[in-house]
């Protein structure tokens, strides 16, 4: 690569003309990552900034990230704010709904671990991470969209390393990207 | 009018289910005797000198230490005719408290007694559909009394924060917050 | 009301087909709902013969944490009441606490606190009309809405730091001063608030035929209803009764601005549609800019005071009770607080104006086909952070 110079685009002098060597995993999880559609799942003031980052100014299009209203046509739910017991069996309902790979993101402080109201709340989940397994997690009160985009980012990350062709005896959590031959990856737990 | 004229006219009327009254204090108040509510409230209602049209609140309030131990039942007015406020009150014992419902006075009285009833346990004769509102159809007990303990588990689930959040957040750590993973995503595109 | 509908349903009863009504659950995750609601329908082909709502899926315990924290600990717990106007539960909250306490903060505070409450209001119902015409089946307003919201958000995270919970009303005064050039950057959001996104507001949304079409005769709420079951705020002044706490029982000075009670007069159709509703909010957009202008006015005249100046040390209400009331974005907002002389609140209740209003859906909801019930959540501008508390 040459040194400093005019900004350069990413596939610039990386291949020979019209060959692009790469291998199937990246291919698949590079086309995956840039077109997550999330279910929007907003509960309470998270929501609202969930919204504030799909409208104009901190846009989520740009990425590929679309909301959808039904589980049934999303990879990734977004768990903005609190997630209270009555809620709970929705919660886990709706993430059986959606198909395989799927991903959630927890976001905010409620989602995380019960938020502000963890203490005196006798009606509050303490973190969804109780009914469904969370790979990324954003904390704030509520985060910024600056954070729910850097916590999304994360997880474009994370869906890179994906391996697809190999069968994996788990989704996420701990055992992410254990494989069924006995060799376990480290596991990986990410916090953005 | 303002509250004595208000409090005499009611005990012009109804003499001795006026049990007591504070007239001085910054929200006026009047108690009724619990077994003559509907009538003072409809009275309240219905004349023309007070015509409370509007329900503004209804609340429930536990009081276990005073002598006797009881629970309140507090109703703001309003009037829509002369810009007027009032409060009534009914002392009810804590076990089997009962009160006739206003519900078919002011139709909001239904929603605000299911609350009382869900987080109180005050029974509201004559309420069409006396069920819990807020918290699940199966949950056990009502929070807002003063001797409430959280459970352990409803359905599986943590309600009290489990011994280990508590000592997390006495030792003075913050919860759910680093170690933070400082690697920006899509590291591999900077220019190495 | 007789529903187009009705008719349908007699031919099919001829030709002697058996119809039966379907019960149709809407929620709790539902695009639509504006968060957390439950709708039990029980529909008769597409119209609706009976509603039931279902809340609770949001109740966080604000009243259980209000008696185990203590006061300046409430304001973070009010605030995500009702998330999507903040300024205004807290405003509630402290005025309540300030009555009890005999407090009265300077008038430089309280002409902040109108400042506060004002843009917030416009951007509370920014979001209100903005999702609301998304639901209806326009997406573009509310990009544009939500743009100009920002700009608002920007005020006032420079003055306090937060975005959207801010903590910043205190009882006897207020968090943070209102930084150097405050008032300049208040004027130009102003000036291009009243010059473009209002007039393209009123072009695009409610002179638009489709939007009158579809709410103009929907959801008609009577003003004997709306007292009934307690309604308040827009939800009341588009049923054609002014009231408004501002101008009835005013409270931090509101009695020094001039401005106009939006009332919905019914231009086309009955009085008191979801049309009405939504014109209130509308109108009351321009009205609140009416009052910022006021305020900025003010605040250029007077000189800056401390804000903290009549913030006590400890909150400590003497014994007593009180029922303070205000008008929030979305109604009048109560709080009924019994304090037994302790720094905790000893009981803390919230009428939230949304619960009143979803309180009379049920009645608001029969006979009008699905697509109205949507129409119908929206024009009650509810947030269910407020109703379940």
């Amino acid at each position: 690569m040459s040194g400093p110079g005019p900004v350069r685009g990413l596939l610039h002098d990386r291949f020979e003309d019209g060959l692009v060597v790469a291998s199937a995993d990246q291919l698949i999880n590079w086309s995956r990552k840039n077109s997550i559609w999330f279910m929007t799942f907003g509960l309470a003031c998270c929501a609202i900034e969930m919204m504030a980052t799909g409208a104009s100014r901190y846009d989520l299009d740009r990425f590929g990230i679309m909301p959808r209203g039904t589980p049934r046509q999303s990879d990734l739910m977004i768990v903005a704010g609190t997630v209270t017991l009555k809620m709970a069996t929705r919660v886990k309902r709706l993430y059986e709904q959606m198909a395989e790979p799927k991903y959630v993101l927890s976001m905010g402080s409620c989602a995380n671990n019960g938020g502000p109201y963890w203490r005196h709340g006798y009606h509050v989940l303490k973190g969804v991470d109780e009914v469904v397994p969370v790979d990324v997690y954003v904390p704030g009160c509520p985060p910024r969209p600056e954070a729910l985009l850097y916590g999304l980012l994360k997880l474009q990350e994370k869906i890179q390393e994906d391996r697809v062709l190999r069968k994996r005896a788990h989704t996420v959590g701990s055992l992410a990207g254990a494989t069924l031959d006995g060799a376990a990856d480290a596991p990986r737990e990410t916090k953005a | 009018m303002d509250a004595e004229e208000i409090h005499h006219l009611l005990v012009q009327k109804f003499g001795d289910a006026i049990v007591a009254a504070t007239l001085d204090a910054a929200t006026p108040f009047a108690v009724v005797a619990a077994h003559r509510l509907l009538e003072v409230a409809a009275f309240c209602k219905h004349d023309h000198a007070l015509a409370f049209d509007n329900l503004m609140c209804l609340s429930g309030v536990d009081y276990p230490k005073e002598t006797p131990p009881r629970l309140e039942v507090v109703y703001h007015l309003f009037s829509h005719f002369h810009f007027q406020t009032f409060a009534l009150k009914v002392h009810l014992p804590r076990e089997n408290p009962s009160v006739a419902s206003v519900e078919s006075l002011w139709g909001v009285a239904n929603w605000h007694e299911r609350e009382a009833w869900d987080l109180f346990g005050i029974v509201f004769t004559g309420h069409s559909d006396l069920r819990r509102i807020l918290l699940p159809d199966d949950w056990q007990g009502h929070p807002l009394r003063k001797d409430w303990q959280d459970p352990d588990y409803y359905n599986g689930m943590h309600v009290k924060p489990t011994a280990q959040m508590m000592d997390r957040v006495l030792q003075g750590e913050r919860i759910g917050v680093g170690p933070f993973d400082f690697t920006p995503p899509n590291r591999d595109l900077e220019p190495s | 009301m007789t529903s187009p509908a009705a008719g349908w349903a007699r031919d099919w009863d001829e030709d002697g087909l058996d119809t039966d009504e379907m019960v149709i659950n809407m929620g709790p995750q539902h695009p639509a709902t504006h968060g957390v609601l439950r709708l039990e329908l029980r529909t008769d082909g597409e119209v609706v013969r009976g509603a039931r709502p279902h809340i609770g899926y949001l109740h966080r315990c604000f009243e259980k944490h209000a008696e185990n924290v203590d006061y300046p600990g409430v304001m973070p717990y009010a605030d995500r009441m009702d998330y999507v106007a903040s300024m205004g539960n807290t405003l509630g909250f402290a005025l309540t606490v300030e009555q009890l306490m005999g407090i009265d903060p300077s008038p430089y505070v309280q002409t902040i606190r109108v400042l506060m409450a004002e843009l917030q209001r416009i951007a509370s119902h920014a979001v209100a009309v903005g999702t609301y015409t998304m639901d209806i089946g326009a997406f573009t307003p509310f990009l544009h809405l939500l743009r100009d919201r920002e700009k608002i958000l920007d005020l006032f995270e420079w003055t306090c730091g937060a975005r959207l919970l801010y903590n910043y009303n205190w009882v006897g005064g207020v968090s943070h001063d209102l930084p150097d050039g405050f008032i300049r950057a208040a004027r130009d959001f102003l000036r291009e608030f009243d010059s473009v996104t209002f007039p393209e507001l009123l072009d695009l949304i409610i002179h638009n035929k489709i939007f009158v079409k579809r709410l103009a005769n929907v959801g008609v709420c009577a003003p004997e209803l709306a007292i009934s079951y307690d309604l308040t705020g827009p939800n009341l002044r588009g049923s054609g009764v002014p009231r408004d706490l501002r101008k009835d029982a005013p409270y931090s000075s509101y009695q020094q601005y001039d401005f106009d009670v939006a009332v919905g007069v019914g231009q086309y159709g009955p009085v008191g549609s979801c049309f009405d509703r939504n014109w209130v909010r509308v109108v009351e957009m321009r009205e609140s800019s009416k009052i910022v202008h006021q305020a900025l006015d003010r605040l250029e005249a007077m000189e800056k005071a401390d804000v903290h100046e009549t913030v006590p040390k400890r909150v400590k209400p003497p014994k007593g009770e009180v029922y303070g009331r205000s008008e929030a974005p979305r109604g009048q907002l109560g709080f009924y607080l019994v304090s037994d002389g302790g720094i905790m609140p000893y009981r803390l209740k919230v009428k939230s104006p949304c619960f009143t209003a979803m309180s009379a859906f049920h009645h608001l909801a029969k006979g009008m086909m699905i697509a109205d019930v949507v129409a119908l959540i929206g024009s009650l501008d509810i947030v269910l952070g407020e109703i379940d508390r």
